[in-house]
């Protein structure tokens, strides 16, 4: 069964035609998405500067109360 | 807590000293920059929505059929629906980024709201439609043609199951209900997650959108049959998918037609500043007229706050009224009635409002500072007001309006003239499009269809304009209820990052970049790929 599938999907994208151009598109997009865009310019500030989620709520009720 | 509350994150964080004002500019970069992603993916989306229909009810035909022009037919439309999918996956992702660091304050109050609807709708987005759009493209002759078809049905629906999800988060903000709000954690818990799920606005938002989307892929596949016609090229492929795409498009055009006058009577009633701005009106009314068409310009000079005078208008009489009340003597409050209270019709001024908030903020404020010095008795006692309903309505309700103590008034009202014109013009394409797929069922049913070359015309130059339209909804729902993040609760000068402007700026350039190069690729593939016609490999 497992086999079956996977030659399904190994023979789908080896004949790809016109698709094998979105495929490139696809992963240069995910690249900059996930490795350029993700990693350098946008951290999950909160999960990234504060070990507990007590710390966070802190952190945002102190800014929500000091408008 | 790893590194202070304000960290450098690239040096780009606002010092800590820094932080009493915030900066216009901040707010209004981190709106541009939203709203350039979220405009940018919803060009894809509602073709992925539509076209994959279309496309399930034409591969449904070529099973039942056996008619091999069905099969090319299919694959063609097939194929353009994999281009789109393929340049506007995971663009929406993005969206999830600047959650996280541009609206940290705002991801953290909506809380478990905004993640167990986004978390499900990632399961069922990477299960149904990866796996089912695998078994779509590469099923040709290698799975059973009622498995294939299954697989090509299943892509339709859940793509617009997972569509199901965002718009419920999306509909939360415009109207929270189903929550309560923990003052110890700062975030919204989720009490009934079917008052999430089922509010009228969540279930009109779907409605709506789902059903303009199907239309707009309806007119993309007749703008594009339209093509072929003119050029003389693939008759038989063309008149077929005109069919097909016009009952889809008339259907779903009067749907879109009924869910938007349900949507205006909704907003009327839940957002009524926003419905003002649609229509520009000023001063509330009973016996309100709708305006047909009509122009604006700003004027400074009159209050104290600019205004939108009419250059001139075409009016329906008692029409508004009647819209949203369904009787012509209900009384349809203005932008004038809303900010300065209306003490006849109900209507709480802002600026009480904002003084309501600002207690709201204040209790917050003790509340924490009880817990931080451990005055068990004072906490308890401010602890309670967040459990009274009394209280909740006479102040909580407003907290958002507490952030502009200090601030203009003008701050509360949405840009007008935008908001004016967006909904005009999507009323009127809206129109527009009635009748244009109308008129293509009628005369593709004559079998005439193709007849009149300025039809075709007008169809190929009608094939853009369900994306304006559908853009300019989203201008009317987004940009119609600033300044709210979630409605009267968190405004955007409260769900901001205080970042400085320069890295907002920075990744708003890149993703214009970014997008645009993506666009130029969706085109060019889209255009090389009709070019060939479905005969084309």
């Amino acid at each position: 069964m497992l086999k079956k599938i996977y030659n399904f999907y190994y023979d789908g994208f080896r004949k790809m035609t016109w698709g094998r151009r979105l495929w490139g598109i696809i992963l240069v997009k995910l690249f900059i998405m996930f490795a350029i865009l993700r990693l350098f310019f946008f951290p999950d500030l909160l999960k990234r500067d504060f070990d507990s989620d007590e710390e966070r709520a802190d952190y945002v009720l102190e800014q929500l109360t000091n408008p | 807590m790893r590194s202070g509350p304000i960290t450098c994150w690239n040096n780009l964080l606002i010092p800590e000293q820094m932080l009493e004002s915030i900066d216009m500019s901040l707010v209004d970069w981190s709106r541009g920059q939203f709203a350039l992603t979220a405009m940018f993916h919803w060009i894809f989306v509602p073709l992925t929505l539509g076209l994959s229909f279309i496309v399930a009810f034409m591969h449904t035909i070529y099973v039942r059929t056996g008619d091999e022009e069905w099969k090319q037919t299919t694959k063609f439309w097939m194929k353009l629906f994999g281009i789109n999918f393929a340049i506007g996956v995971a663009t929406g992702i993005i969206l999830e980024f600047e959650f996280g660091t541009n609206w940290s304050n705002y991801s953290w109050f909506v809380g478990d709201i905004f993640g167990a609807p986004l978390a499900i709708e990632g399961i069922l987005a990477f299960f149904l439609e990866s796996t089912f759009i695998a078994v779509m493209f590469f099923g040709w002759n290698k799975v059973s043609k009622r498995f294939h078809l299954l697989a090509s049905w299943l892509t339709a629906f859940g793509a617009s199951l997972s569509a199901v999800w965002i718009l419920v988060a999306n509909a939360w903000m415009q109207h929270p209900v189903g929550t309560v709000f923990n003052p110890e954690t700062a975030r919204n818990e989720m009490i009934s997650f079917w008052d999430v799920i089922f509010s009228e606005v969540a279930v009109n938002k779907f409605l709506h959108t789902i059903s303009s989307s199907f239309l707009l892929a309806s007119i993309f596949v007749i703008g594009v049959s339209a093509w072929f016609l003119l050029r003389k090229r693939e008759v038989l492929f063309a008149r077929r998918s005109t069919v097909i795409a016009s009952v889809f498009g008339v259907i779903t055009a009067i749907a879109t037609i009924v869910t938007g006058d349900s949507s205006a009577r909704i907003v009327a009633r839940e957002q009524p500043m926003k419905f003002a701005a649609m229509e520009a009106l000023y001063e509330g009314q009973t016996h309100a007229p709708l305006v047909a068409i009509g122009a604006v310009r700003t004027d400074t000079s009159s209050s104290s706050y600019s205004r939108e005078d009419f250059i001139f208008k075409i009016e329906i009489p008692n029409a508004l009224s009647y819209m949203v009340f369904l009787t012509p003597s209900g009384f349809v409050p203005g932008i004038s009635d809303l900010v300065f209270g209306n003490e006849e019709e109900g209507y709480i001024s802002y600026e009480e409002r904002i003084e309501r908030g600002a207690v709201a903020i204040q209790t917050l404020k003790d509340l924490k500072k009880a817990k931080d010095r451990g005055d068990e008795q004072s906490y308890n006692t401010l602890r309670e007001k967040f459990n009274d309903p009394v209280w909740l309505d006479q102040y909580y309700q407003h907290f958002g309006f507490g952030y502009y103590k200090g601030r203009e008034l003008k701050e509360l009202i949405p840009n007008v003239k935008l908001s004016f014109y967006s909904f005009h013009v999507m009323v009127i394409l809206g129109g527009h499009f009635l009748i244009f797929t109308i008129v293509a069922l009628w005369l593709s049913l004559k079998n005439r269809w193709g007849n009149h070359r300025w039809l075709l015309w007008v169809a190929l130059l009608t094939l853009p304009m369900p994306w304006i339209a559908s853009q300019a909804g989203w201008v009317v729902a987004e940009l119609g209820r600033q300044p709210w993040v979630v409605y009267e609760l968190m405004p955007t000068i409260a769900a901001v990052t205080r970042l400085k402007p320069v890295a907002v700026q920075i990744t708003f350039w890149i993703f214009l970049l970014t997008f645009t190069l993506l666009f130029i690729a969706e085109i060019r593939i889209m255009l090389s790929q009709i070019k060939k016609g479905p005969g084309g490999k």
